[in-house]
């Protein structure tokens, strides 16, 4: 940043006229403010290497794009449209956040907002309400991203008068012709966007990055679980720690698993046990690091436990 | 003859892009942007049509061109414009309002003179293009 105040990289208006030549891509690099970006997403999100690794690469493609801008070697927008697939609870949600602050950074999205929708939002009730409904969340999304959750829902094989479809084809037109004013992400579970995309071969098409958000390994689900702790102000002890260890193994057998969703609501629980354990001998003083600690008792009270013998 | 109605209208037509900086200008004050139109030029017309409901909640141009795109599309022979609504207190009303389409030619209007008890004139003005029916004016279908 502190390069910026020394010279300017190119004189005011010398864009225009002359096309330059030479560019420290370091400078460059640190102007866009988008390394800052990356390391948060790696310090922040356990995991997840190949998405970071895709969107590391999106980052330097957008980066290298914005320089041959500027030397003026002409080149199409790149299309930014993106499908995000994964199990529950793989972060898709929080990423698609990230990626509109990198999209912003690098000048590719005007505004950098994120619209979250789900079918609720696209689709109307009756002949004639979807595409003013669409079409105002498209008008609200212009200059940010639009980020559409489950988007299988929009289409339903079983109803061929749903007017999901209605939707399906006002997206598919803004998403081609306003390249420049928005970037659709969609994303939903693996094997359902699947079977969504092949009955909707347009949407497959227009969107060129297809990310897969990959299951979190036990030693990552530990992680996930510290930071969420300590943005609590909670911690484990060393043996609740090693409960909690065996927790993950033993629940990750169990149906209906979803990923840091999945540690999020097992800590809801430790912590309900933790408070119920601490209340149920009132007669004593409890010092901060007591209210703070979860031990092993909260962990092993789990129903996972209790269902091996 | 070139009606001159709200903001801009003594300027050369804006451009595209002038209008999308000057939407962004309305949105960026936090203004809902309102399209209009109308084949009625008389300048006292405070009943223009709306096309579709204003636009709350944007937060880029892009959104609003999308749309006088659409309304130049099927209305292109009317007049059109953009309206800016703040709801602020205290405000609760129009800030900005001009024309960002108008007919191919404009036959202006004709000033008729009326004369009434002793030597009193009463002056009125009245539009060519509403001789004819509503809909058929500018050449439309």
């Amino acid at each position: 940043m502190n390069s910026e105040t020394t010279s300017p990289a190119i004189p005011p208006g010398a864009n225009e006229t002359l096309p330059i030549e030479r560019v420290d891509l370091r400078r460059e690099f640190n102007e866009v403010g988008i390394g800052e970006v990356l390391d948060q997403l790696d310090r922040e999100l356990i995991g997840l290497k190949p998405v970071k690794m895709r969107i590391r690469e999106i980052a330097s493609l957008l980066l290298i794009e914005r320089i041959r801008k500027r030397m003026n070697l002409t080149s199409e927008v790149p299309t930014l449209h993106m499908s995000f697939t994964g199990n529950p609870g793989t972060g898709k949600t929080t990423v698609a956040l990230r990626i509109a602050s990198i999209l912003h950074k690098l000048g590719f999205v005007r505004r950098g907002q994120l619209v979250s929708v789900t079918r609720d939002e696209l689709v109307g009730q009756y002949i004639g309400h979807t595409a003013p409904k669409t079409k105002e969340i498209l008008k609200k999304a212009m200059g940010g991203v639009l980020f559409i959750d489950e988007a299988y829902y929009l289409h339903r094989p079983d109803n061929e008068r749903d007017y999901g479809q209605e939707a399906i084809e006002i997206l598919l037109q803004v998403m081609e012709s306003q390249r420049e004013d928005l970037v659709v992400i969609l994303a939903g579970y693996g094997d359902r966007m699947d079977k969504f995309f092949a009955s909707n071969p347009g949407f497959r098409s227009r969107i060129a990055h297809h990310i897969d958000f990959p299951d979190y390994s036990d030693h990552e689900l530990l992680e996930i679980a510290e930071i969420m702790l300590r943005d609590l102000n909670y911690k484990f002890s060393a043996a609740a720690r090693e409960a909690f260890v065996r927790y993950i193994v033993l629940r990750k057998k169990q149906p209906l698993f979803s990923n840091a969703r999945s540690i999020r609501n097992a800590l809801d629980r430790i912590r309900l046990r933790q408070a119920n354990r601490l209340v149920s001998d009132l007669d004593r003083v409890l010092v901060a690091d007591e209210v703070m600690s979860l031990e092993a008792s909260d962990v092993l009270a789990s129903r996972v436990f209790s269902n091996q013998f | 003859m070139r009606i001159t109605q709200g903001c801009f209208s003594f300027l050369p037509d804006l451009t595209d892009e002038q209008i999308s900086r000057q939407v962004q200008y309305c949105l960026g004050k936090g203004w809902a942007v309102n399209i209009e139109f109308t084949d009625d030029p008389h300048p006292r017309n405070s009943f223009w049509e709306m096309w579709g409901l204003p636009m709350f909640d944007l937060r880029d141009a892009a959104g609003v061109l999308m749309e006088l795109n659409e309304c130049r599309k099927v209305y292109g022979d009317r007049y059109i414009r953009m309206s800016a609504f703040d709801s602020s207190h205290g405000w609760e009303s129009q800030r900005l309002s001009f024309i960002v389409n108008r007919p191919k030619d404009e036959p202006g209007f004709r000033l008729e003179r009326q004369e009434v008890d002793g030597r009193n004139i009463r002056y009125t003005t009245r539009s060519y293009a509403v001789d004819r029916p509503e809909g058929s004016r500018y050449g439309g279908k």
